[in-house]
């Protein structure tokens, strides 16, 4: 048997509520860390994953505090070690790669300085040595000339470098134990799939254990050798990876994986209902019962221990596993989307241009917009009735820019957008008429953020039919009801306020709100992003629900591939503001044929541990679009020669109808796919 | 960056210039003028006349402004109604002491707030942050005058240790003033620190809370390690504006203060000329006082701006 690491034993850890009640974040977690293994730690947010990986390191965050337990490394318990006797395992013998690297790196202090700092403090090497050091260390972690990185400061460098600095720092100290609070979560997705290949390289290279906590599935899949599935304070799943990934023998494990959507997969997951419970809610029994299909009578009163299975070297907190057992084979059964896709165009935009160029006094009084390399230009794309297109791509990639002036947000520098083949629409808000508005919704990424904390779920929902229906009294409570209904919330929520719903519930709200208007279309921006996945699968089910309902269309901004997958019935493929490919998701997903669309496909993770990523280009930031040529040059791998530098490639269409962008001839793109 | 620069410098510029305007027109649409007010029953006849033309109050009004702003650039401000002087000759000595009151405050405030912050802020909730706490808010509520006049009870009238109130001639020398300023520092220093203390206090409360720290916390850099090279350069950094304008504020609107310990600042000046109806002061006073306040202020912004890096190096990106 191999050698633990780091021991925890009956970890409970939690605060005091205003009432003076304790309410726990952790219950009860036992678990082992052997050496040389990388654990995935899975669960939504509040399953007190992030708690536990920072216990491991014996710190509790101000406001929390250890109720029983321990989490003991070299046989001495962290949780009641001295902060003089922490400091000197931190960093050296357990080290953090923290979530959102830019925020984790001092703003105040230069590269070089914070991997130094680890260096001097955990090494004996001399100065000399120590500079060396910082660059093998930037080297290792694949940085571009690391003397230069160390002289700058955090905020000079892209999301994706920032987080390979974190890493950097964390390996400083050669630590024999990693905790990885989800490293890759704000990345791209081409840096996220780069960003998890170095960790498995460094994992095998140096060693190293780690513990990684993510809610990605998909990430979690490509690195863990064993999985511990959480769910509201407790460990309710833990196992080996593969079989956890594809025989889930928890309930809710099962649940989450058939909420995902998946590449392979059109159509919508099947949702999970309800929510995690909040920490001091939790009832009597098992607390998944309320969203459990697999649960019985004893549930509701009994609580199921963690169970041991030795033939399967699996725990799981479960009276039904042995059911679940027989046939838990994740055969993803999706709802099949209906389009109900008229020959009506609805919105024509056409040669626009957008840009954030800054502008001069003279461009002011002329009222005009001067740059000859626009953040996004050429957008041409005509979006028939009833139609849901998805436009993709990177951060950075003018897809949200887009979304913005066709609301109206952002003035176009350039171009037409024009609505139901009759009405140009202004591209300055000011000069839109109320029906102008009332036509396009807008459903933002973070619902905390787009619904006003100070009014009640009635009230924002009333504004839109005040403004544009003129609704009073009882017709307006009516209204509202409806809307409720729809988006299938009771009535009793008119009262409350958005910080006293969910994440799921206050999406719900800002669609009832989108719908209020009686738009024809609705621009959806990352709308599922904030969410759970569990919740992700319920949203996007509602808005497909709704859309059938109404016949509205949908413009669907999303990084998340797997996710427009399932939702959409076209796609549009951008890089750096200019379109790579348009057409149907069917032929996009199964046929990728723009370099640029390979890539990104090739990147996304999902949670099976036999698909990994392929990773075609490097992952560089490109700060501004080329000033001639193909806006892909900089990092495409099938690159022509100087073609493809000078010229902007033509539109070539195929069978199918998929419009692609570039150079090389559609025949040798298209036999690239068979291979 | 050196764009930036120039770029704050002429907006301190243009506000001075609208300042000494809205002063201007602010003295002239007032019914009557200078030499109305001040000769009051006797503004007629040979004596205005001659008013008129001693303040060259003859010409058209621009002519005047353009005169009286070229003379202020230069340092000349006019002729002093009450004090029969040229106000620059009222105004050095005033300024001299306001500026000793000032920095011996600043001196003694500063860096007693800095350590009150950062101790009530790393010692949060315990005992030493909520004893400095409840003695920093009582000195901030209480007003000034209450507080000069208890000083000067007690220290100046029962204990007899110092002078109650400065019975000395404006242009006293440094020395024979400094007993002198003992009390009157210590009032304004008490509301000023205490401001400033709890500014600090919540600045790096902030700061400890951010996942920076955490990180460094986590990568076993020691505690005081920690605070000194990640909390506090963090923390601190807002709060230059906030001394900036504390200084700004000590330098010319310590009025009430001033008048309770009969200081000779500039503060009692505006309140002695204001009662003496002496216009031409006033107007000085009041472009004095926003180019102390515009040029601190200016300060701050371009300390701010070399000591964050993010604005340093000014890169630009979405």
């Amino acid at each position: 048997m191999t050698e633990i690491i780091q021991k925890v034993k009956n970890l409970s850890i939690g605060f005091k509520s205003k009432k003076g009640e304790e309410i726990l974040i952790l219950r009860n977690i036992s678990t082992n860390i052997k050496k040389g293994e990388t654990v995935g730690i899975v669960g939504e947010s509040g399953s007190g994953k992030s708690t536990l990986a920072l216990a491991m390191m014996g710190y509790v965050k101000h406001g929390l505090y250890t109720i029983g337990g321990e989490c003991e490394f070299n046989s001495s318990n962290l949780l009641k070690m001295k902060n003089r006797d922490l400091e000197k395992i931190r960093g050296r013998k357990i080290a953090m790669i923290p979530q959102n690297a830019g925020q984790a790196l001092t703003p105040n202090l230069k590269i070089g300085y914070q991997i130094d700092e680890a260096l001097k403090l955990h090494s004996d090497l001399k100065e000399e040595e120590r500079e060396q050091k910082i660059s093998e260390l930037l080297n290792k972690v694949r940085l571009p000339s690391p003397e230069t990185i160390a002289l700058r400061y955090p905020h000079e460098l892209s999301g994706g470098q920032q987080q390979r600095v974190a890493v950097a720092m964390a390996l400083a100290g050669t630590p024999d134990l990693l905790l990885l609070d989800e490293p890759t979560t704000g990345l791209d997705v081409t840096t996220q799939a780069h960003v998890l290949e170095l960790l498995n390289f460094i994992a095998k290279d140096t060693g190293t254990s780690m513990v990684y906590v993510s809610h990605d599935l998909g990430a979690i899949a490509q690195v863990s050798d064993r999985i511990i599935v959480m769910y509201s304070g407790e460990i309710v799943l833990e196992g080996p990876s593969r079989d956890i990934l594809k025989k889930p023998i928890h309930p809710y494990t099962y649940g989450l994986l058939k909420s995902i959507p998946k590449l392979s997969l059109a159509g919508l997951p099947q949702s999970m209902p309800g929510s995690q419970p909040q920490p001091g809610t939790m009832q009597r029994g098992c607390s998944f019962f309320d969203r459990c299909d697999f649960s019985e009578e004893k549930c509701k009163s009994n609580s199921p221990q963690l169970e041991y299975l030795e033939e399967l070297n699996t725990s799981v907190r479960c009276f039904n596993h042995k059911s679940l057992m027989n046939d838990s084979q994740v055969n993803q059964t999706v709802n099949k989307i209906k389009t109900s896709l008229q020959d009506k165009e609805i919105l024509n935009i056409s040669e626009v241009s957008i840009s954030y160029a800054k502008q001069n006094l003279l461009d002011q009084v002329l009222n005009r917009i001067s740059d000859d390399n626009p953040t996004v230009k050429d957008i041409n794309i005509n979006i028939k009735k009833g139609e849901t297109i998805a436009l993709v791509g990177e951060s950075g990639s003018g897809k949200s820019t887009i979304l913005k002036s066709i609301a109206g947000l952002l003035r176009t520098k350039g171009g037409v957008i024009k609505f139901d083949q009759k009405r140009n629409l202004p591209s300055d808000l000011k000069e839109r008429d109320p029906n102008d508005l009332r036509i396009i919704q807008l459903i933002f990424q973070n619902p905390d953020e787009s619904l006003n904390p100070n009014h009640t779920v009635e009230e924002i929902i009333a504004q839109p039919l005040k403004l544009y229906f003129g609704l009073k009294g009882e017709e307006l409570k009516k209204n509202i009801k409806e809307l409720l209904q729809k988006v299938r919330l009771g009535e009793f929520y008119m009262s409350r306020y958005p910080r006293q719903l969910s994440g799921g519930e206050k999406q719900r709200v800002a669609v009832a709100r989108a719908f209020a208007a009686k738009p024809d279309i609705i621009l959806c921006d990352e709308v599922t992003s904030a969410l759970d996945v569990s919740v992700q699968a319920a949203v996007l089910n509602l808005l497909q629900q709704l859309k059938e309902d109404f016949g509205t269309t949908y413009i669907f901004v999303s990084h998340d591939l797997a996710v427009v997958r399932a939702i959409s019935d076209r796609v549009a493929v951008l890089y750096q503001g200019r379109l790579c490919e348009v057409g149907p998701s069917k032929d996009v997903y199964q046929f990728p044929s723009h370099p640029y669309t390979e890539v990104l496909l090739g990147a996304v993770l999902e949670p099976d541990p036999d698909i990994k990523p392929k990773l075609v280009a490097e992952d560089i930031v490109e700060e501004k679009p080329p000033q001639k040529g193909c806006s892909f040059q900089g990092r495409c791998s099938r690159i022509l020669g100087d073609i493809c530098k000078n010229e902007i490639p033509p539109w070539q269409i195929t069978n199918s109808g998929n419009s692609i962008r570039c150079h090389i001839p559609l025949k040798e793109l298209q036999k690239d796919q068979i291979n | 960056m050196l764009f930036l620069i120039i770029k704050r410098i002429l907006l301190g510029l243009i506000t001075l210039f609208i300042v000494s305007l809205i002063t201007f027109v602010g003295t002239e649409i007032l019914p009557g003028d200078a030499c109305t007010t001040y000769l009051e029953r006797q503004a007629f006849g040979e004596q205005l006349e001659a008013c008129y033309r001693r303040l060259g109050l003859n010409v058209p009004a621009y002519e005047r402004y353009v005169s009286w702003a070229i003379g202020a650039i230069q340092g000349d401000f006019g002729y002093s109604l009450s004090g029969e002087m040229p106000i620059k000759e009222v105004l050095g000595p005033r300024i001299k002491n306001s500026l000793v009151l000032a920095s011996a405050a600043i001196f003694i405030g500063i860096p007693i707030a800095l350590i009150l912050g950062i101790i009530t802020a790393l010692w949060r909730d315990k005992l030493p942050d909520v004893a400095i706490s409840t003695v920093t808010i009582f000195a901030m509520t209480i007003p000034e005058f209450i507080s000069a006049t208890l000083l000067i009870l007690i220290i100046a009238i029962w204990l007899e240790w110092l002078p109650g109130i400065v019975i000395v001639p404006t242009d006293v020398s440094f020395f024979e003033l400094l007993p002198n300023i003992i009390l009157p520092v210590i009032a304004i220093a008490m509301i000023m620190t205490a401001h400033m203390a709890r500014m600090v206090r919540s600045s790096v409360i902030q700061v400890m809370a951010s996942e920076y720290v955490q990180m460094a916390i986590l990568k076993g850099v020691p505690y005081w390690k920690m605070v000194f090279t990640h909390v506090l350069p963090n923390a601190l950094l807002p709060a230059i504006n906030v001394v900036a304008l504390t200084i700004a504020w000590l330098l010319g609107g310590v009025v009430v203060t001033e008048v309770v310990f009969n200081y000779p600042g500039l503060g009692r000046l505006v309140i002695e000329s204001i009662s003496n109806r002496d216009l031409p002061t006033v107007q000085a006073l009041a472009i004095i006082l926003a180019s102390i306040y515009v040029s601190i202020n200016l300060l701050a912004d371009l300390m701010t701006l070399m000591l964050n890096p993010r604005l340093k190096t000014l890169q630009i990106r979405k």
